[in-house]
């Protein structure tokens, strides 16, 4: 059996007591990883606009300096807005943080081969673009250690955690997407978040 | 071929603009520069309110300021007509989640263009941005760029929608390198 680090676990384990976190998934398995641990008012799992994750967890955290948002997607996703590390660096919000789960796979398409598989170190990048802190993680000790830097350090912090490439159940999100931004905005502003303009 | 210039005489537009931003409390101003947005870039750089976010490719802005619209913030993205080109699929966001979206986007490859490499984007701006169901504003002159602004936000905001507003190549004038090259 492989010794890599299972999805559901590091997602369920980084989520577990998250308070008032606020947690956007990429699309694909990261949005049923996050999903299975728990659907939540906090979450904004998303169904397409690949490589947009990183930006939306931006613009977030900029919107909302004194609350945590955890950006959680994969290695496909992040490969297509490598440029937002740049961007993200450059704003240094300190309440931000990225998990890319990296299974060296396009998951959802067929199981082709990504970039990182043949070296290109997602971690590397972010520390090179000026993240303070880049790391990566391979070990169950890792995450454990990642999780106490989410809850209690600062940010923008970019983590890359090797994953097995496993198939597994889909625990799908609600589809309808104003139904997610409506309660999300609900659960972070109140209730006039809806008359709002 | 000297550019005409045709604002007339009176307040710049960027100057009503970014008073209109600042009336509708919008604070994150997501840019790919453009030398039609750099007085206005100047001004919401100026602006302690205001948190202007450098993007390295235009679809980036569209995905902030749908994180910003999560937080409760107002934005705006500021791009060049080549731009709206590299934010086509991520407006699937912005229509999907019903995110205000609103998009202040300087014509190239329209009026008195010299750069063939412009033309094709610049003369299907407008048509790619509608076949994604944006809305489309759009103005030719001076005058005209703070109407159709304060248009697009009562628009955008108030129902949930993308919205762009093209300012024309005849606003700034053409493009001309050799006076860009020269200090201001």
């Amino acid at each position: 059996m492989s010794k890599l680090l299972r999805r559901r676990q590091v997602v369920s384990q980084l989520l577990e007591e998250r308070g008032d976190m606020m947690v956007i998934a990429g699309l694909g398995a990261p949005a049923w990883d996050i999903t299975a641990a728990g659907d939540h008012d906090l979450n904004f799992p998303m169904w397409g606009a690949m490589g947009g994750a990183t930006m939306i967890g931006l613009g977030l955290a900029l919107a909302q300096p004194k609350k945590k948002v955890l950006v959680i997607t994969g290695d496909g996703e992040m490969l297509m807005g490598l440029g937002s590390l740049a961007t993200i660096a450059v704003q240094k919000p300190r309440n931000l943080y990225i998990v890319v789960l990296d299974n060296e796979h396009y998951g959802e398409t067929g199981m082709q081969e990504t970039h990182t598989g043949h070296g290109v170190d997602l971690a590397g990048m972010a520390k090179a673009a000026g993240f303070a802190h880049a790391r990566n993680v391979s070990t169950q000790a890792g995450v454990a250690r990642l999780k106490s830097m989410i809850r209690s350090g600062a940010g923008p912090l970019f983590a890359q955690v090797k994953i097995d490439a496993e198939k597994l159940p889909l625990v799908l999100p609600p589809r309808d997407a104003t139904h997610i931004k409506n309660r999300f905005r609900i659960a972070v502003l109140g209730p006039e978040a809806l008359h709002d303009e | 071929m000297k550019a005409v210039a045709t604002n007339p005489p009176g307040p710049h537009w960027a100057d009503e603009v970014h008073a209109m931003f600042k009336a509708a409390n919008i604070r994150q101003i997501a840019i790919v520069p453009d030398a039609g947005h750099a007085r206005l870039i100047k001004l919401c750089e100026k602006d302690k309110s205001m948190r202007v976010v450098r993007l390295t490719t235009e679809e980036e802005g569209v995905a902030l300021l749908g994180g910003a619209w999560l937080g409760g913030e107002k934005g705006v993205l500021l791009m060049q007509s080549s731009g709206v080109g590299n934010c086509i699929n991520l407006l699937s966001l912005s229509l999907t989640c019903q995110f205000p979206l609103l998009m202040l986007v300087t014509m190239r490859g329209d009026h008195g263009e010299f750069n063939p490499a412009q033309v094709p984007m610049g003369n299907a701006t407008q048509a790619v941005l509608e076949a994604m169901g944006v809305i489309v504003k759009r103005a030719d002159t001076g005058d005209e760029v703070p109407e159709m602004v304060s248009s697009a936000i009562r628009l955008a905001f108030n129902t949930y929608r993308p919205l762009a507003v093209l300012i024309g190549q005849r606003v700034s004038g053409a493009k001309d390198f050799r006076k860009l090259t020269e200090s201001e």
